[in-house]
């Protein structure tokens, strides 16, 4: 059996939901406040926190029973964790295996971080971020050109 | 010039959006631009600018006017939110949507940043970027370096100090940015600690020039061609004993001057407060009231090029 494989025996399997893994390590917590999981629902949720990976050295896992993700839930999980991969659990077997992608444009789902940035007026125009780097994540905001960062990123979640 | 591309339509928001073709395409219009400054053109004649100036000014919105009515077109707008559609609630798109409609090009003055990308990407007609909150003032940076194209002859090689409000004063970062597009070109950052310039700009520079940061100016004073001088502002400090201790350190007097590098200029934006004391006004080194006029000048130029009066 894999590293990988072992890895997610920490956490019993789960029948039908999904599974995201490889959200680098440290952030699992983040991706459970992406999901707005708090912890006060009937499911069961699994978290598994810097276990050994193959592919990245470490990583974490979250287990959801009976969720699926919303587009835009994946790509916020992307902007924390560009490598992670989302596994679709149907009767105990992955159905669909997809990795989060990154675009190089990343429009509405955050909020630029300056304050005094016109996409955060009462004008009729979405947030749109070039992204510059994309692990540590680095974006660069289309209209005034303020960087955002990792820590400035998680802030809004 | 295949590199260049025309310039006839272009919105002027950042001088990122430039190549160093376009820049210095920018600065032959303003040469082109001397004798007809001076006995009159109408070049653009029936071509109508507005200036929309969401935040006072001055000398900006009468040098834009001038540039404009030097070339024979008319100027319409307003310089104070206060009395325009803004006060009743409508929007920056809304309202340049609708004033598009009246001229064929916008000069912009906005207090947030990014407000000129934004009314450029809603209009057909070219917008131009008179100031966005603290992040750009693109055409004080191309008559900035017009000035030393003019005084130096060329602005490949020249060694450049800012000093002052680095962080908040948006006619740097712009000069930064369009100084970075030259060869062998130098900065020195003078700054107290609170007020260096945005790590954006420093990162995006430094892949093309050198730059120091420092926060003495003597130390550097005799090294180098330009001194650019800014105005420290006040309220920028929580605490005003902060503000007393250091404003000293950034006021440049004729006797400083002595330490200079021969044929050294000194260059302000404007308006000064008291960071360069009178008595440097009539020195071989001042040149910030020269600076005034090539700022009508490469105006001139910039509306006759995006407009397509010339190319």
């Amino acid at each position: 059996m894999s590293q990988v494989g072992k890895a997610e025996l920490y956490v019993k399997k789960i029948r039908n939901g999904t599974v995201i893994d490889h959200i680098s390590a440290g952030y699992a917590l983040d991706v459970l406040k992406i999901l707005n999981v708090t912890g006060k629902e009937t499911n069961t949720v699994g978290v598994v926190i810097n276990v050994p990976s193959k592919h990245i050295g470490k990583k974490d896992i979250v287990k959801i029973e009976g969720g699926e993700l919303k587009p835009e839930d994946v790509d916020k999980i992307a902007l924390i964790s560009p490598k992670a991969t989302i596994n679709i659990i149907h009767e105990y077997d992955v159905v669909e295996k997809k990795k989060v992608s990154l675009p190089r444009d990343i429009t509405g789902i955050i909020k630029c971080g300056n304050p005094v940035c016109i996409s955060n007026s009462k004008e009729p125009v979405s947030s749109l971020f070039h992204v510059q780097e994309v692990e540590p994540i680095r974006l660069r905001c289309h209209y005034c050109n303020r960087t955002m960062e990792k820590k400035d990123i998680l802030k809004q979640f | 010039m295949g590199l260049c591309m025309s310039l006839a339509g272009r919105d002027i928001i950042s001088i990122r959006d430039f190549t160093r073709f376009d820049i210095d395409h920018m600065l032959s219009a303003a040469d082109q631009m001397e004798l007809q400054a001076k006995s009159g053109s109408d070049i653009l004649r029936g071509k109508i600018m507005a200036t929309l100036f969401f935040e006072p000014s001055t000398r900006t919105k009468l040098s834009f006017e001038s540039a404009m009515y030097r070339l024979g077109g008319s100027c319409i707008g307003f310089a104070e939110p206060s009395t325009a559609s803004v006060q009743k609630g409508e929007n920056l798109s809304d309202t340049v949507r609708v004033v598009e409609n009246y001229a064929d090009v916008l000069v912009i003055r906005h207090p947030l940043e990014g407000a000129s990308r934004l009314a450029g990407e809603v209009t057909d007609v070219p917008v131009v970027n008179a100031g966005s909150g603290s992040e750009e003032h693109p055409t004080q940076a191309i008559l900035d370096i017009y000035t030393m194209k003019r005084e130096f002859g060329h602005i490949d090689g020249l060694k450049v100090a800012m000093v002052g409000d680095l962080r908040y004063g948006r006619t740097v970062h712009s000069l930064a940015y369009a100084l970075s597009l030259y060869k062998d070109v130098k900065l020195c950052l003078i700054s107290p600690d609170l007020l260096r310039m945005r790590h954006e700009v420093l990162e995006d520079i430094g892949r093309n020039i050198d730059f120091e940061e420092g926060k003495d100016l003597g130390k550097i004073l005799g090294e180098v061609d330009v001194i650019y001088m800014t105005r420290i502002q006040k309220e920028r400090f929580a605490d005003l004993a902060e503000y007393e201790a250091i404003k000293g350190s950034y006021r440049l007097t004729q006797a400083d001057l002595k330490h200079c590098k021969k044929g050294a200029i000194v260059m302000h934006p404007l308006p000064r407060v008291d960071e360069i004391d009178a008595d440097v006004d009539g020195t071989i080194y001042a040149r910030y009231f020269r600076q005034v006029w090539y700022g009508v000048l490469s105006r001139m130029g910039l509306l006759a090029l995006i407009l397509g009066a010339i190319t």
